[in-house]
């Protein structure tokens, strides 16, 4: 048993004898490495060790959640207090309770990779000064680099359950970006490149500060477009940030609370053939996989939407005792300072058939989105209804044509998803905010407004 | 207070600093921190989620020709301070620099008349039930409801090597409202915010009315038609309409986005870039206001600064790293989310100046148009100075007057347009608060202003 196992299960015993009727103990012990480079030089380089604990204690029905970074008997013993404290605060939930018997998981391989701990910090700091280097050579209208960045962290989790649930695992993750700069001081263009992996010898320089390039160079000249209803392509990057949302509309909690715009259409037709989504926290190939999920429930993989139909939601502990079904192992938690909630693992859109380029034959006429901005003030949660900036290019004869800039597309989400006409044939892994694989897709038709 | 009392003492930090500097390096620092908060909300009428914690961890960063070395530890063991100064000079090769013996400066935290943790938690437990009704009584269509509370307290200590020691202690205090209406197949949401760098004080007047006023926004959407689509004159409503300002604007003129020739107002100092009946301000000086402190992050007082003077940009938003590229005074804007982070330049609050139009005769001199009273929030790129807005209120204007309530309305445009566009200013003035997100970064901002008029912008919805 690791020393991190048995502070969790320490805080555990911890919280019963401090008056609470069952706890959960979530620890983590976390290095990360960030690295900042620009203009040929390293502009930040960050190092740091953290470990901390957050303790959910129930009584009665009552829940209440406290964190702290001192793991000390004595700190231990106040965080403790806290989460009783907060349940006393709390009112009851009938059903409120720790997972009971979660099954055992099983162990996934590929969560690490030994160049993160192989890699010494000048080594990755030549990558993060190389992404830049690629993206200033690839193409000479590439004016400077905002930055780049690298960042990787090597993560143990450990879970400790008065009701015998838990476990421990480990895992690395990295990522790399860089934003580039195109055109003169009379009109900027930014276009952003980045990769993810494991460690950083799964990370091409090249590829990274290629695509910042082209990406940038590709709005020079940027007009915006009339407004009018026509076909959408939209990339992956951009397919990636909807289908984020699509994540919290499957969440139970989200629909037993009647704030999804899916609640009432379980078993229903929410989406065109051409769409099909599963949540599956065993794929490694996502940041979010994990043997269990943040409260001791092993993973697994849960088709949501197939045949256009809307097959299940995603539940945690708490969603599935509400809706008197089981949970599907999605109890997600952004750290030890709060506690679990429903959250989609890795979201995976099955590709279809088509390359990039059959996709824009596909469309004719319409426009293609390479980015969107404003998702978080431009999208309403509970209706789906949004209306989003972006910026792209025409597509003028099934070809790409002139970049576009300064619009906005809108529809909501189920509308959008049953208008879905075909997924291309290359899916990305996009980490912005959720982890989601998803191949560019063709909307029939959505809103664009320009001028 | 006076220097790191309470978190790091003088000695400490000057052995630190010592360590910091021992393989060379232009500057260093030490930043210790000591956080705690508590945290709850009400959901389906009932309590919950009550979560309360603590922190404590210090970072330590060397300056070397144009690179910062940044090592954060948990805790504020003095040992551990030390090897994580230790750390952070290990990239360097060059020779010991002496940082200057530490002076205590004394800092005036704002004032907090009732600290919260001195509050019972049942008493916040109590103004939650009361937002919930007092949200639910306006309307049967209110379907779902849900009110937070937050208080935060930070107690800070900054010590560097040109011999600065000083500290700051900070309470913040926050509660929201979203309420969510529904009418047969509409769903509508409506939000509402209200906080300070304030004690339990802020909610002795009437916090109830937030959740009323949440209420009736999502009750106006259920009568909303669809947002046209297309370039029209905008009027921005007060308060949390700055956000518009703090976007465009004001991400543009922190230095370190100018210094990388990544902002649109770089090269542009003293620069006609708005109308002159514009002003504006970055204050982190506000009695009580969200983005308000005594000092920065890296100790610097915060200040008053003029960016926009009768249209004419007059200044950049600096922390002291860009201060020194520029050869000009740190503006008291490093602000950093923890000692888990760097500084960077940020605003504090950040407003136009009340000027001399009344709402009603801005509004009254549209043909047609469209009134977004309020945001849900808003993106830029400071480098192409396009912005994006989500309008979570807004109406149609018609001949001069406010009429149709419009849902899923987006303002789009690029800074320096629009900005220049903005041909009226009002005399009626509030502030707003906000978490701005920045590097990976989040901070409490304020934003304000009163009413604003945009002469063209385009709105993007679904009716083309």
């Amino acid at each position: 048993m690791s020393s991190l196992t048995e502070l969790a299960g320490r805080a555990v015993e911890a919280a019963l004898a401090g008056g609470a009727g069952e706890a959960e103990t979530y620890a983590t012990e976390t290095a990360t490495r960030e690295v900042r480079a620009h203009a040929a030089e390293i502009e930040s380089l960050a190092a740091a060790r953290q470990r901390g604990i957050g303790i959910r204690a129930w009584i009665d029905g009552r829940v209440g959640y406290g964190f702290g970074t001192d793991l000390s008997a004595k700190g231990i013993a106040t965080i403790t207090a806290r989460a009783v404290e907060a349940a006393r605060v709390a009112d009851p939930d009938e059903f409120a309770a720790p997972p009971s018997d979660p099954g055992e998981a099983t162990p996934l391989a590929g969560l690490s990779d030994a160049s993160v701990g192989e890699w010494p910090t000048s080594r990755v700091a030549e990558l993060a000064l190389a992404v830049e280097r690629a993206a200033l050579e690839s193409d000479e209208r590439i004016a400077a680099v905002e930055q780049a960045v690298y960042f990787d962290s090597s993560e143990r989790v450990a879970i400790a359950t008065s009701t015998g649930a838990g476990g421990e695992f480990e895992s690395t993750s990295c990522y790399a970006y860089a934003q580039a700069l195109a055109g003169d001081a009379s009109g900027r263009e930014t276009g952003l490149g980045f990769g993810i992996a494991r460690g950083p010898a799964g990370l091409d320089p090249a590829v990274i500060g290629g695509e910042a390039a082209e990406r940038a160079a590709a709005m020079i000249g940027s007009v915006k477009p009339p407004s009018r209803a026509c076909p959408v392509v939209l990339d992956a990057t951009v397919a990636a940030s909807f289908v984020g949302l699509l994540g919290n509309a499957v969440g139970a909690d989200a629909v037993q609370r009647g704030r999804s715009p899916l609640a009432s259409l379980l078993g229903e037709r929410v989406a065109a053939d051409a769409f099909v989504l599963r949540d599956d926290g065993l794929d490694s190939g996502g940041f979010a996989a994990s043997p269990i999920d943040a409260e001791g429930v092993p993973r697994r993989r849960t088709p949501l939407i197939e045949a256009g139909t809307l097959r299940t939601f995603l539940y945690d502990t708490y969603t599935a005792n509400r809706g008197g079904g089981a949970s599907t192992g999605n109890a997600g938690r952004s750290g030890y300072r709060s506690p679990p909630g429903v959250a989609a693992s890795n979201l995976i859109v099955s590709p279809g058939s088509l390359s990039f380029e059959a996709l824009l034959a596909e469309a004719g006429e319409g426009v293609c989105v390479t980015d969107v901005a404003g998702l978080h003030a431009g999208v309403n949660p509970v209706s789906g209804v949004f209306s989003v900036g972006a910026s792209g290019r025409a597509i003028r004869a099934g070809e790409l044509a002139e970049p576009l800039r300064e619009f906005t597309i809108a529809s909501d989400l189920v509308s959008m998803l049953r208008s879905v006409r075909a997924a291309g044939a290359t899916p990305r892994w996009v980490p912005f905010g959720d982890s989601v694989s998803v191949p560019p897709l063709l909307i029939g038709e959505m809103t664009v407004g320009g001028s | 207070m006076s220097g790191g009392d309470g978190l790091i003492d003088s000695a400490v930090a000057e052995r630190v600093l010592a360590c910091a500097l021992a393989c060379g390096g232009e500057f260093a620092e030490v930043f210790a921190e000591r956080r705690g908060g508590l945290t709850m909300a009400i959901d389906e009428s009932r309590v919950e989620s009550v979560q309360s914690g603590a922190e404590e961890g210090a970072g330590v960063r060397v300056v070397s020709g144009g690179t910062s070395y940044f090592v954060h530890v948990d805790g504020l063991d003095p040992d551990d301070l030390e090897r994580a100064a230790v750390e952070a000079a290990a990239a360097l090769r060059g020779e010991r620099t002496e940082p200057r013996a530490l002076q205590a400066r004394a800092t005036t935290p704002l004032p907090i008349e009732q600290r919260p943790e001195e509050v019972p938690a049942e008493r916040k437990a109590e103004m939650l039930r009361e937002l919930d009704e007092r949200g639910r009584v306006e309307g049967g269509e209110i379907a779902q409801l849900r009110a937070s509370y937050g208080e935060a307290r930070r107690r800070i200590a900054v010590a560097n090597s040109d011999g600065l020691l000083t500290g700051d202690d900070r309470t913040r205090v926050r509660i929201g409202v979203q309420a969510v209406a529904r009418r047969e197949d509409r769903v509508e949401t409506g939000a509402e915010t209200l906080g300070g760098h304030r004690g339990f004080e802020l909610l002795e007047d009437d916090p109830g009315a937030i959740a009323a006023s949440a209420a009736r926004k999502a009750l106006t959407l259920l009568d909303a038609g669809p947002a046209p689509a297309g370039s029209t004159p905008v009027v921005v409503g007060g308060g949390f309409g700055g956000v518009l300002f703090h976007e465009m604007t004001g991400h543009g003129l922190e230095a370190d986005h100018v210094q990388k020739d990544a902002s649109v107002y770089a090269g542009k100092l003293g620069a006609q870039v708005a109308q002159p009946l514009l002003s504006a301000y970055d204050d982190g000086r506000m009695p009580g206001e969200w983005g308000s402190d005594a000092i920065d992050d890296e100790g610097t007082p915060t200040q008053k600064t003029e960016v926009i003077a009768d249209g004419r940009l007059t200044s950049f938003l600096y922390d002291r790293l860009t201060a020194g590229r520029d050869g000009a005074a740190s503006t008291g804007n490093g602000r950093r989310e923890s000692f888990r982070h760097l500084p960077i330049p940020r605003m504090t609050n950040t407003y136009i100046a009340p000027g001399d139009a009344t709402p009603e005769a801005m509004i009254g001199e549209v043909q047609k148009g469209f009134y977004a009273v309020s945001f849900g929030g808003g993106q830029v790129d400071p480098a192409t100075g396009d912005f994006v807005f989500g309008v979570s209120e807004g109406y149609l204007i018609e001949s001069g007057r406010v009429t149709a309530p419009c849902r899923g309305a987006t303002l789009i445009g690029n800074c320096l347009d629009a900005l220049g566009a903005i041909d009226a200013v009002g005399e009626d003035f509030w502030m707003k608060t906000g978490i701005c997100g920045k590097g990976g970064q989040k901070v409490p901002v304020g934003t304000g202003q009163g009413h604003v008029r945009i002469a063209a912008m385009t709105v993007g919805g679904t009716e083309v």
